[in-house]
């Protein structure tokens, strides 16, 4: 379980997030929508404390994380987080890429390290790649190791900020195909996107954020069908 | 009038001892210039501000003063305070060293800065240490971009450590002034002065390209 309460980010005098308060409960997955600018990203990085809140506070489980005292590092290993533009590690192999965390951050050995890979690449179909440096792949095929890798912290709960936006549309696919499986094995996830019909068919829940402020929350049959506040409509009228 | 090379000629032992001078300068101010400049750069991409003060103020003075100034201060001026001699090699190695820090550390800093900072949040998403992170992923990418410029700095070194003739360093430079005043042929061993340097600088150059290019076969 993830909970944000009373969440606010101010970078300066610019208030990105206000007052927000969510819970994700383990094995939901929620997805994030709202136009450009409205703190998406900012309320993703703050549950992985990527972003330091400016006030409220932030629990996994039952550990309150915004606590001085807990130990951050602790609370990034066992959640993972993607990104729009993937950040694989251009001097490590794929399967480098993969192993070094579980190894250093977990103390795994090179062979249970190695172990691991193997399984996360044919799970998301790059076994063939172990070997490659990621200036070799496709957008597509690095956006599913960067999931390949993230997973390897076998974490509780993976973060997804744009994951398809970088990627050509024939490629949306493969990615959105690799997360659609994770979440039907129970993963809990989070997932920014403009994906409307991914966001449609595998959410349990929408969030739609506006200006910072968490607007609407429904189930995505409710949200897409009859959106309640005017933003919603208005936000969904420009881009369906 | 014309250029007599080979009156010199008894002379070019007297010169050329002036190499081992003058590389044993540059490469004891290089080594300790580059740990000096990462301990610096380190100062100045950490998070605690009152370092980063102190490494951008020493910083600042050392490429804001002439050299030639910090290799007197440091022989004339600090015996005067600390009331010790000096000996003229390790006082010219010393200012070399001092002032390299600064460049190296500046050198250092842009590498690592030019790195993309997505690479530093996915460490962080991973839960990985600083420390590793700077060790393992963010150094790496960083020597690109550093390997190349540092190499500049040393072929700088290599050059300005011409000015240790000031302090009475028997290097390539005052041996060959030496020359010119005992032969009253000034021209002669100057040029032979410079084309020693140029032959250093070109050796240096050589191996800069060499490093590069293994860098580059690594992309
Ligand atoms: N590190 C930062 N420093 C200053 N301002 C920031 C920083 N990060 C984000 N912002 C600002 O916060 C606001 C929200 O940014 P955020 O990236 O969370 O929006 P978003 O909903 O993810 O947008 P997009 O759909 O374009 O990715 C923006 O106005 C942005 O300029
Ligand atoms: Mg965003």
């Amino acid at each position: 379980m993830i909970k944000a309460e009373h969440l606010h980010k101010s970078f300066g005098d610019n208030e990105v997030l206000s007052d927000i308060t969510t819970t994700i409960e383990d094995g939901e997955v929620v997805t994030v929508i709202g136009p450009s600018g409205s703190g998406k990203s900012t309320y993703l990085r703050c549950l992985n404390l990527l972003e330091t809140p400016t006030k409220g506070k932030i629990w996994i489980d039952d550990v309150e994380v915004t606590d001085p005292k807990s130990d951050i590092m602790k609370v990034r290993e066992n959640i993972g987080m993607v990104f729009q533009h993937f950040h694989l590690f251009p001097h490590l192999t794929v399967r480098e890429n993969i192993t070094y965390a579980p190894m250093k951050v977990k103390g795994k050995s090179k062979a249970e390290a190695n172990q691991i890979a193997d399984r996360l690449l044919e799970q998301v179909g790059l076994s063939d790649k172990a070997d490659a440096y990621p200036s070799r792949l496709s957008g597509g095929q690095k956006q599913r190791v960067a999931i390949a890798r993230a997973l390897a912290m076998e974490p509780t709960a993976m973060l997804f900020d744009e994951p398809t936006s970088a990627l050509d549309p024939e490629m949306v696919k493969e990615v959105l195909d690799v997360m659609k499986s994770l979440a039907d094995s129970g993963m809990t996830m989070i997932i920014v996107t403009h994906e409307m019909g991914f966001a449609r068919e595998v959410a349990d829940r929408v969030l739609f954020l506006d200006e910072g402020k968490l607007v609407e929350e429904a189930s995505p049959v409710t949200f897409f069908e009859n959106p309640k506040t005017e933003r919603a409509q208005d936000f969904l009228s420009k881009i369906l | 009038m014309g250029l007599d090379f080979a009156a010199l000629a008894p002379s070019y032992p007297f010169i050329l001892r002036g190499i081992w001078v003058t590389l044993q300068i540059v490469a004891v101010a290089a080594v300790l210039g580059f740990l000096f400049g990462v301990i610096l750069s380190l100062m100045k991409i950490g998070r605690f501000t009152f370092l980063r003060w102190i490494a951008d103020a020493y910083t600042s003075v050392f490429r804001g003063t002439p050299l030639v100034l910090q290799l007197m201060i440091i022989y004339f001026g600090l015996p005067q305070v600390l009331g010790i001699e000096i000996a003229p090699f390790v006082a010219a190695f010393s200012a070399f060293a001092l002032n390299s820090a600064a460049y190296v550390s500046e050198i250092i800093r842009a590498g690592i800065n030019a790195v993309d900072q997505g690479q530093k949040e996915a460490a962080q998403a991973l839960g990985i240490s600083y420390g590793e992170m700077m060790k393992d992923i963010i150094l790496p990418q960083a020597m690109k971009n550093i390997l190349p410029a540092l190499m500049n700095e040393f072929i700088t070194l290599t050059k300005e450590s011409a000015i240790v003739t000031t302090i009475g360093v028997m290097d390539i430079m005052r041996r060959a002034y030496i020359v010119g005043g005992e032969t009253f042929s000034y021209f002669e061993p100057l040029l032979f002065a410079g084309f020693i340097y140029y032959c250093l600088v070109m050796v240096l150059t050589v191996l800069g390209r060499l490093v590069e290019r293994r860098l580059r076969q690594s992309d």
